[in-house]
């Protein structure tokens, strides 16, 4: 009965959104104010009732109701309560349900806190949020029921495939849905200008907001995602350029330019044209995501779906939102007018300079996810684009971004001066300066470019501080008044600082775990003794327990550094007798920001195990540079200027459009 | 249904973790264990999806890496080694294609894309209807206005000393 509840919800989710999508467009046409505030109750609405399909979901997981299909085969009845809980949305039509419950989560928020937004506006935004909710609804109906029952019904499920059985599975997809979806507010923003023809700084504004809020998710669940797959995968990698990872990072890469651009927007109404295909370009990435990872096309570690009839729906919502959201913008962009002029040189030109490698990093990661593809379908060659390809062409690009960092919220609007920033920020060139220097001396010799990327990490932190120093003219005033301008200093300023300053965390974790992370591969009897990096982890043999809904065996290791005992290490392996699947869970020991890692392989019949130790020097800052980064954006997005509301709407328009 | 769930399985067993370089594979030659690693880091599992031979535990990446360790033990530099491996089994192998006229896009479109986006910046600067504006000239009779201000500040600072 609850399967059916949840199956009829959606299903007038659906003629909700079908209402949505046509209502509110033929109302404004009429301008008829009563009707096109249908909008905002259908909005509401339907994520009632998408929440209430995506709770009988979860109850039919939670009581292990083996009549429903999906749940047969992705739960279990021996299952911990949290992973019954979770795996809802470790399946397809789970995630999809997922996937519609944010959708609708983002219009009500439109519907409920737009109050600030003109009228027609925010109807059209509903509309073009409904155009992509009522296909997705369609999507999950037709090809991937998640309440299709059996007739006869099994007495126990084929229990949650064993690695998506930890606690990233709670975390990381909703955050990466909160991300990847958050931008289809952005291109409904884009869409409905697009439609009324108007566009300004005001509705840079409007849209900065859900842009950094589905920046901030996407940014936390991939440096999650990444965490995950980091110990999980048991060989302590945290970044794979999967093509499913790489499905996340282009939207991101998108997301972040727009960012960037729709602050030019916002303060000087200029790239109006950009922005707005950049916010039609984010979220078409993040269709393209979604179709690579559901329909299978690029089968990966990741993809545990794949269904040809999917795929092809999926490519032709793609194909409908993406060529549709272009060809609109080929038809109504060249009436938009551009405003604000600049020197090359300048905060305007230092954005742009972002953009460009943003853009540039961004195609480089598309084309080298789907080159492959696209070559066998053409020729039948079979080739292969991975790691290597990736790391040679996107760092690279990513070099000059990063120099530019510290430099672009230094320089002025308009024109800028670049000796005299340049002269500002002598103090970060210094210490990265310094940096490379000691670097290069304890590296004593070796590549030239360890010492550099490090310099680089050092000088975009410092530069993120000396841009908060400038302003608050700290050591050039008084302690006092430096203390009263950075309490006057906009949230967004202390956002932007953070942002860059998280960037530059980041970077200098990746350095340290590549050149300095230590690696051993040995087998150890019991009693043995290995050392690494100064740790030693001697082995005490082997346990085995029972857990919920599987066996484990742990091998126990005694860590001591300098004969200081500091702690035991157990890796395991797991095997879950449903699925007859064995994982392996690595043991980590956090050391400041530095882990120590544990890898357990198979054991021979005397006892000894093969085992993989790993020191992984500064590991955790790749991480928690994302979560700086991440802050940053919260800081901003509590702006003053972003809670109190926006300014009023430029009144001109294009000619296609008269004066209301 | 049985067929789909038998499926559903085979693919959770492929993707099962384990160990992947095996203690016994290991080189006792440090240089040429390392040399080992990094080609390893290059080359495909072509039964894996999207892993190199070093990270994979399948069957087939630990014969490749073993027979990149005899290859080296017999002397082979590393581009023998890649080349021995492409002959056998096709560009397909190697994670980073090689630059030839089917990867040629691929390659260039980073430096291309740059450039590209360089130039219509350019054109779009020369473009600009009135870029003037920015540093249009004062009129004479603005220019007169200014150094009459300028003139009276700097008399009003002569004054002053």
């Amino acid at each position: 009965m609850i399967a059916e509840i949840g199956h009829f919800a959606l299903v007038l989710a659906l003629a909700l959104a079908l209402i949505q999508s046509i209502v509110p467009i033929v109302a404004t046409r009429y301008r008829d104010t009563v009707v096109m505030g249908v909008a905002e109750t259908t909005a509401v609405a339907q994520f009632g009732f998408v929440t209430i399909a995506f709770a009988s979901l979860i109850t039919c997981y939670v009581v292990s109701d083996f009549t429903v299909a999906t749940v047969f085969e992705n739960s279990h009845s021996a299952m911990p309560l949290i992973y019954k809980f979770t795996s809802v949305w470790g399946n397809h039509e789970g995630s999809m349900l997922l996937w519609v419950l944010i959708l609708s989560l983002f219009g009500a928020f439109v519907a409920i806190f737009g109050a600030n937004l003109p009228l027609t506006l925010k109807v059209n935004v509903l509309a073009v949020q409904s155009w992509i909710a009522a296909t997705f609804y369609l999507f999950i109906l037709i090809t991937s029921n998640p309440f299709a029952r059996i007739a006869e019904p099994p007495f126990e499920g084929r229990d949650l495939n064993p690695i998506l059985q930890d606690l990233g599975l709670a975390i990381h997809p909703p955050l990466l849905y909160l991300g990847y979806v958050g931008f289809s507010i952005t291109f409904s923003f884009a869409i409905a200008a697009l439609i009324e023809g108007k566009i300004d700084a005001a509705w840079a504004r409007w849209v900065r907001p859900w842009t950094l809020a589905a920046w901030m998710f996407l940014t936390l669940g991939i440096a999650m995602g990444s965490y995950w797959a980091y110990y999980t995968l048991g060989w302590g990698g945290w970044w794979f350029w999967d093509p499913v990872e790489n499905a996340s990072l282009m939207p991101w890469l998108a997301g972040t330019a727009l960012l960037h651009s729709a602050v030019v927007m916002e303060k000087r109404n200029a790239l109006k044209v950009w922005t707005i295909l950049l916010a039609i370009l984010t979220f078409s990435l993040s269709l393209i995501g979604t179709f690579l990872v559901r329909s299978g096309v690029l089968t990966s570690v990741h993809a545990f779906a794949t269904d040809p009839l999917r795929g092809v729906f999926i490519l032709v919502i793609l194909i409908a939102f993406v060529g549709g959201g272009l060809a609109l913008y080929a038809w109504r962009a060249p009436m938009l007018k551009q405003g604000g002029l600049f020197a090359p040189i300048s905060r305007e030109g230092a954005l742009i300079f972002n953009n460009l490698f943003l853009t540039a990093a961004c195609a480089t990661v598309f084309v080298g996810t789907l080159y492959p593809l696209a070559l066998e379908t053409l020729t039948g060659a079979k080739i292969s684009v991975g790691a290597p390809f990736f790391n040679a062409t996107f760092g690279p690009l990513f070099v000059p971004l990063l120099i530019a960092v510290p430099f672009g919220p230094l320089m002025a609007w308009k024109r800028g001066d670049l000796p005299g920033v340049a002269q500002r920020l002598s103090g970060a060139f210094a210490v990265a300066a310094a940096a490379i220097v000691v670097t290069f001396a304890i590296a004593g010799g070796g590549s030239i470019l360890v010492p550099f990327a490090i310099g680089l990490a050092f000088f975009v932190m410092v530069g993120a501080v000396t841009d908060l120093a400038e302003r608050t003219s700290l050591f050039r005033a008084p302690v006092a008044l430096s203390w009263i301008r950075a309490r006057g200093l906009s949230r967004s300023a202390w956002g932007t600082a953070f942002a860059h300053f998280g960037l530059g965390v980041t970077l200098l974790g990746i350095v340290f775990e590549t050149h300095w992370g230590a690696e051993q591969i040995a087998m150890v009897k019991p009693a043995q003794t290995l050392s690494l990096s100064g740790y030693d982890f001697t082995f005490r043999g082997l346990t085995q327990r029972d857990g919920p809904n599987y066996r484990e065996l742990s091998a126990n290791f005694v860590v001591r550094k300098d004969g200081a005992l500091i702690g035991m290490m157990s890796p395991s392996k797991r095997s879950f007798a449903t699925r007859e699947m064995s994982t392996s869970e690595a043991a980590l020991m956090t050391r400041g920001f530095s882990q120590l890692y544990l890898s357990l392989g198979d054991q021979k019949p005397d006892e000894s195990v093969a085992i993989r130790i790993y020191y992984k020097p500064l590991v955790l800052l790749i991480w928690l540079g994302a979560v700086v980064m991440m802050f940053g954006g919260a800081l901003s997005l509590s702006d003053r200027r972003l809670r109190i509301g926006a300014p009023r709407p430029a009144r001109s328009k294009t000619a296609l459009q008269p004066a209301e | 249904m049985h067929r789909l769930f038998l499926f559903i399985w085979l693919m959770g067993v492929g993707a099962t973790p384990v160990l992947a370089v095996q203690p016994d594979e290991v080189l006792p030659n440090q240089q040429l264990e390392t040399r080992a690693r990094n080609l390893s880091r290059e080359l495909r599992c072509m039964v894996c999806q999207n892993q190199s031979i070093d990270d994979s535990d399948a069957s087939l990446a630990r014969d490749l890496r073993v027979l990149v360790r005899e290859r080296l033990n017999a002397g082979d530099t590393d581009q023998q080694v890649l080349d021995y491996l492409t002959a056998r089994y096709g560009d397909f192998v190697l994670l980073k294609p090689r630059f030839d006229l089917q990867t040629a896009l691929l390659w260039l479109l980073p430096a291309a894309f740059v450039a590209t986006g360089v130039l219509v910046l350019i054109g779009i600067a020369r473009r600009q209807p009135n870029s003037g504006n920015a540093e249009a000239k004062l009129t004479p009779a603005e220019q007169a206005r200014l150094d009459d201000l300028v003139g009276s500040k700097n008399r009003y600072e002569e004054n002053e000393t």
